[in-house]
């Protein structure tokens, strides 16, 4: 099947809501998680549990910045976590969903 | 590869070396029998073992891998699509959540094949090519091997397969051919694969004449370069990473810590180019099964365990290459805490020349349909020699396991 490429210059907005996407798998390792996107049969590292705790809440928070605070991300942390969950919005790993 | 740079002490590299759970991903190779006798067969493939799984013994080990969340197996041979329950195989592992992605030489790929394929989601597949013509590809894996492979490529590509994968072994007559690889990936829409030679298997008695030359690994290193992520080599070359930058990939060995093989009768080995008693962990069959072997054994647990640099360790470049492939060390009859035998910097050429005439280890199990080492062709029914199996002995576990991102959060 085609893989899906993901979106070029793909962006993170906190304030908008995500979700993994359908097609991805994600599997906790002790350093944080594999995530494996079926479709486009990539393999991608989280490198941090709580990565791990806030892309799996993505989905049931209203933004993905709750999200991060639902994780327990602080505000320091911020920065870093935001720049992380960019590299997964453009690997397709994670997408904006309809609030 | 976008990494944001993990704190010192912490790098994927290190914790993958410590080994996982379960396996990123892994070969298994279905069936020794192969209507192809590529000569560089990996798992020196050709008649069927009596020995093979059943098909209840490979349902259940799917469901095995399932459990340990095994993302994808790269299924091999042998020819796989030669057992008759193949196609049904495939479906139980994807209706299963593992993935599947297949190494075939094409033979099977009729239209309607093809057109189920591209309707699935869950199933790539790789067509093995070792040739951008047919006289350099039919010396390899045999006559009219590369018509039958362009043929699958075409109904592939017929079918709206796009991205299939195009798998080439590199050697030293093809390493001149990689644009013209290039061009006929493009042209079926799907994407190159590059792979080493291993002198493993079969691979054994033609690696001394097939192995790219010192200058033809630059070439290609620099070839690698230039197309990054465009073009997939299964992490097969980090061992030119000491001609500066790595190539993209994990570079490194991932043999019993991240990938493994499991053969057709349910041994399993450390990984796909190790097919030898030296490197056996276990077998599926087993009390405990896969899961234990791969959890538990001897073997992969010392391989988890810090490796010896050896020779290599007063080398500045240890870092980047990390001593390259134990199964090319084992099989060219070099220590493996020693430098490989294609070192960029010439150690392993050296090696090879202070070790003398040993006698190299043989591949433990065979199953070539002829005796290898005949020099004059035996009388055969007919008159003709048999044409074995051919296989897709290209199959590096982290295959399209594009390490894409690396999210960090440090």
């Amino acid at each position: 099947m085609p893989p899906t490429p993901p979106p070029a210059d793909a962006a993170f907005d906190p304030a908008r809501p995500y979700a993994l996407h359908p097609q991805v798998a994600l599997r906790p390792e002790s350093f944080g998680a594999l995530a494996y996107h079926f479709g486009t049969r990539r393999l991608s590292f989280l490198k941090s549990r709580t990565l791990l705790a806030v892309v799996e809440s993505l989905a049931d928070q209203p933004s993905g910045l709750a999200a991060c605070r639902a994780a327990g991300v602080t505000s320091e942390e911020q920065g870093a976590y935001e720049q992380a969950l960019a590299t997964l919005v453009g690997s397709g790993m994670i997408c904006e969903r309809v609030a | 590869m976008t990494t944001v740079a993990p704190a010192e002490g912490t790098r994927l590299v290190d914790r993958f070396e410590r080994g996982l759970d379960a396996p990123i991903c892994l070969t298994w190779e279905l069936t020794y029998a192969c209507n192809l006798a590529c000569v560089h067969c990996l798992s020196s493939s050709g008649r069927r073992d009596p020995r093979e799984l059943t098909t209840a013994e490979c349902r259940a080990l799917i469901d095995e891998f399932e459990r340990m969340q095994i993302f994808y197996v790269n299924i091999g041979g042998g020819e796989p699509t030669i057992r008759s329950d193949f196609w049904d195989l495939v479906d139980y592992a994807t209706e299963h959540h593992v993935g599947v992605k297949f190494s075939t030489n094409g033979s099977r790929i009729s239209e309607a094949i093809a057109a189920r394929l591209a309707a699935s989601d869950y199933v790539d597949v790789q067509i093995s090519l070792d040739g951008a013509t047919a006289e350099v590809n039919d010396a390899v894996r045999g006559e009219g091997s590369f018509a039958t492979a362009v043929t699958a490529m075409e109904r592939l590509a017929a079918a709206g397969f796009a991205g299939f994968k195009l798998s080439v072994v590199v050697t030293r007559h093809n390493v001149g051919q990689l644009d013209a690889f290039k061009s006929i990936a493009d042209r079926y829409g799907a994407q190159l694969r590059l792979t080493r030679l291993r002198p493993s298997g079969r691979g054994a008695d033609v690696w001394d004449e097939l192995h790219p030359t010192a200058d033809q690994q630059r070439q290609l290193y620099d070839w690698l370069v230039l197309r990054g992520e465009e073009v997939l080599t299964g992490d097969s070359f980090f061992h030119l990473a000491a001609y500066g930058d790595a190539l993209p990939g994990l570079n490194l060995c991932g043999a019993g810590r991240v990938v493994c093989l499991v053969d057709p009768v349910g041994d399993v080995y450390a990984c796909p180019f190790a097919i030898h008693d030296e490197f056996l962990a276990g077998n599926v069959r087993g009390a405990g099964g896969f899961t234990s072997v791969w959890r538990a054994s001897d073997l992969f647990l010392e391989l988890r365990e810090p490796q010896s640099a050896g020779a290599c360790s007063s080398c500045g470049h240890f870092d980047a290459c990390r001593g390259g492939c134990m199964a090319a060390k084992f099989f060219t009859g070099l220590p493996l805490d020693g430098p490989d035998p294609e070192c960029v910097l010439g150690h392993g050429e050296h090696a090879l020349g202070a070790r003398g005439d040993v006698e190299t280890p043989r591949p433990s199990p065979d199953h070539s349909s002829r005796p290898r080492t005949v020099a004059v062709a035996l009388t055969t029914r007919g008159g003709t020699p048999d044409r074995r199996p051919d296989r897709s002995c290209d199959e590096h576990p982290l295959a399209g396991f594009a390490p894409g991102s690396a999210p960090t959060a440090r």
